[in-house]
């Protein structure tokens, strides 16, 4: 009786064994433990999760989208009330989200690029008041940044009623601390031509430069690329304006009895968020760059200059594309960056998504996991597409290997 | 006459000193600042930044600062620059939050001995290396204990944490623990098994994809519907869970980098030997991915400690949220410059040091790599 109680135990086991030290079989059982203990923390999580919902009274659902926000949002893109539903708040936080994304990574771009060739600079003061401004900004919090600035703006900035006087640009700009003060454009409709006019021209300079392309490779003969492509883009647009007769009047700020009326005004709270973000950014930049243009070996402006290629026409051609193929990635997760980081504006009273959406509308209806998990779900895909874009254009000025 | 010509045997005729625009401080001044025209321009150029930046800044923080003072109506009164009596009034609370005076000995003891930790991690030359290692392995849970209380000594409650101190305390826990999870991420990432890897690209291009803020919301706010009815966590712990798993997930596709930098035949050769997967990966593959990783491990970690402030916005009083709510204070009124840039100054020696370590790090490890 024992014995064969023994045998059976050791069949099993070898047989536990056996399937243990079997690779595929072994691939197999643990692919499944994983997927059960996933399955089990999520059903975990869920279960507790409406049970805790269900102690305090709530459900899951996204209805309160639908239902007035009553408060007020300081920026808008879009017209809104505070009549207007959560849905709308959350749009227009989303809009001011990419507002300062956009701009900041514009001027990010530009000022890394600056920074980066000063670093790269052979004279010495140069390169050294790039180095320590790179070096500050970039070991400093962001939301360090955006703190300072803003109590710079804020604090240092004098009160409109002094700014009309002593911080006035030829009565269009003004510098105060309720923000920048400049002349709104106002477009009458035959400035609509004016802006089809300027896509025409991009349009056209694309078209042109393939064309050119094609030209070279054919005859040799290198077209002015950039100044035909700059007259089409800005001067034809400009002729049109003069041709239908100057249709875009500016409304400029005139100060009333406490503050400033009409005319555009650029909120501290965005002017902060944006040169921070940008400062921020730019120093990561410029050591991208930097290290893109020196990864570019010498040899290669030797080649082209014993090619007698002239100097512009090297950087043109030879260095940048290959400089090009080391920024690119790197840039890519930086403007990523700078993206994820617009949402430390909520510090500073920046009406975006995460101020509105997760921040006082969380707080007006008790919604908290409904509008984290939407406002999760917005910087995702915010992310994913930047980096499907960016995977695609990398893609495109890769080395083709043969 | 017969003293000033003097005639020399061919050869040894004495070296001249180069002529003045070719040596020393001329030949400097010629080649790093007025090479060519382009050249003066911008040293001109840098000069007159240099003119408007320089001498105001030193006037406002050196000159016509002043150190001594107790509101800031006085400091106007004494002088036109930064106010530090401000920070001098603050820094303990700057420093360690609430943390109760009579017990701060224990945060600096915490703080020794975690230079003393450091040291044998940092550098591999100092003497006794070994038992520096074990003993950095157990000195979370002596700091803990410390900073903590309890077995005999006064029990101090998460909530006055504050300061530099809760800074370091969230910097260094998340960079302790999340280096072994990142390592496993990514060794996820890497694996045969199609659901690990799923699971472990899934989690780590969720936690790339948002913005740290939002986790640390959901940890403020979301969490405690998670849990088991009835459970209660300490929000310092949720936002240390947090910070851990971010920075995981941005370790891991560092040490990632690291692998797929491991030729191929690296495997082979540990495969070929007989090992299983996990010897082959901790006495052949990670030891060489993980030193090929270090400089980026080190500019996580920098970023992970510069991200500490944002605990703010949750309410937790680091040494940002307590110089912000410290503005408020009606005395010391619009102040803002003076605090903020102390603690930037603060930040600036803190991750200034890390990236410089950084940088010795890889010229050590670029000689190891030199015949």
């Amino acid at each position: 009786m024992s014995t064969t109680t023994a045998d059976l135990d050791a069949d099993s086991r070898s047989a536990i064994s056996k399937l243990w030290h079997n690779r595929e079989a072994r691939s197999v059982i643990l692919q499944i433990l994983t997927m059960a203990l996933l399955i089990g923390f999520f059903a975990f999580i869920i279960s507790n999760a409406v049970s805790n919902l269900a102690a305090v009274g709530k459900t899951f659902s996204y209805d309160f989208l639908g239902e007035p926000a009553s408060y007020d949002i300081n920026q808008t893109l879009i017209d809104y009330t505070s009549r207007d539903t959560h849905l709308r708040a959350g749009l227009v936080g989303l809009l001011n989200t990419g507002l300062v994304a956009i701009c900041g990574v514009i001027l990010a771009t530009i000022l890394g690029f600056i920074l980066g060739i000063f670093r790269l600079s052979p004279n010495y003061l140069l390169n050294r008041i790039s180095y320590a401004f790179v070096e500050f900004t970039r070991n400093v919090p962001v939301l360090l940044h955006i703190l300072l600035i803003h109590g710079i703006v804020v604090h240092s900035l004098p009160h409109p009623k002094i700014a009309k006087d002593d911080f006035n640009i030829g009565d269009m700009f003004f510098l105060s601390n309720r923000g920048v003060y400049a002349p709104k454009p106002i477009m009458e409709d035959l400035f609509w031509f004016v802006i089809i006019a300027f896509f025409i021209g991009i349009a056209f300079t694309l078209w042109f430069r393939k064309y050119a392309r094609k030209v070279q490779d054919a005859t040799g003969k290198i077209y002015p690329v950039f100044w035909i492509g700059m007259a089409a883009i800005f001067g034809f647009p400009v002729i049109v304006y003069l041709v239908t007769g100057t249709p875009l009047t500016w409304d400029a700020p005139v100060f009333g009895r406490f503050n400033f009326q009409g005319g555009m005004v650029i909120l501290p709270e965005f002017m902060a968020l944006w040169l921070a973000l940008s400062l921020y950014t730019a120093a990561f930049i410029a050591e991208i760059v930097r290290a893109g243009i020196l990864s570019v070996s010498h040899g290669q402006w030797e080649a082209a200059a014993a090619l007698g290629i002239r100097r512009g026409r090297i950087l043109n051609l030879v260095i940048i594309p290959q400089a090009l193929r080391v920024i690119v990635p790197p840039l890519t997760s930086q403007y990523l960056n700078l993206t994820k980081n617009s949402s430390l504006a909520i510090a500073i009273g920046y009406m975006d998504i995460v101020a509105t959406l997760g921040g006082i509308s969380l707080m007006q209806t008790g919604k908290e996991m409904e509008t984290m998990l939407l406002v999760i779900a917005v910087y995702l895909s915010i992310s994913l597409l930047i980096s499907a874009f960016m995977n695609w254009y990398n893609q495109r000025i890769k080395l083709v290997e043969r | 006459m017969s003293d000033t010509v003097q005639n020399y045997v061919p050869g040894e005729y004495p070296d001249q000193p180069p002529p003045i625009g070719q040596r020393g401080i001329m030949l400097w001044l010629k080649t790093n600042l007025f090479s060519s025209w382009i050249n003066t321009l911008m040293t001109l150029f840098s000069i007159y930044l240099l003119y408007l930046i320089v001498p105001p800044l030193l006037n406002w923080t050196v000159f016509d600062a002043v150190i001594n003072a107790t509101s800031r109506a006085e400091c106007r009164e004494i002088d036109t620059g930064a106010c530090w009596a401000f920070i001098a009034n603050r820094i303990n609370i700057l420093t360690y939050g609430f943390y109760p005076d009579e017990s701060q000995w224990r945060v600096n003891l915490s703080f020794v001995l975690l230079i003393a930790a450091l040291v044998p991690v940092l550098f591999d030359n100092v003497p006794f290396r070994k038992f520096g290692l074990i003993y950095a392995v157990a000195y979370p849970f002596i700091a803990g204990w410390l900073l903590l209380g309890g077995l005999g000594l006064e029990p101090v409650g998460t909530d006055e944490f504050g300061g530099m101190m809760l800074n370091t305390i969230v910097g260094v826990t998340g960079i302790t623990f999340s280096l072994p999870l990142g390592i496993a991420l990514a060794l996820g990432r890497q694996s045969h098994l199609p659901i690990v890897r799923t699971v472990s690209i899934c989690f780590i291009e969720f936690i790339r994809g948002v913005p740290l803020i939002t986790l640390l919301f959901v940890a403020s706010t979301m969490l405690n519907y998670f849990l088991p009815p009835g459970t209660t966590f300490d929000l310092l712990l949720r936002v240390l869970i947090m910070v851990t798993l971010f920075a995981s997930g941005y370790i891991a596709e560092v040490v990632r980098g690291g692998l797929q930098s491991i030729p191929n035949g690296q495997y082979e050769a540990a495969n070929s030997m007989g090992l299983k997967y996990w010897q082959s990966m901790r006495l052949v593959i990670l030891p060489q991915a993980l030193k090929v990783s270090i400089p980026g491990i080190v500019n996580t970690f920098i970023g992970l400690f510069k991200d500490t402030t944002l605990v703010l916005i949750i309410g937790l009083l680091d040494v940002l949220g307590i110089g912000r709510s410290s503005l408020a204070d009606t005395k010391w009124n619009g102040l803002s410059n003076e605090v903020y840039i102390s603690i930037a100054i603060f930040f600036f020696i803190a991750c200034f040091g890390m990236s410089r370590y950084s940088i010795y790090l890889e010229g050590k490890l670029e000689k190891g790599h030199k015949r």
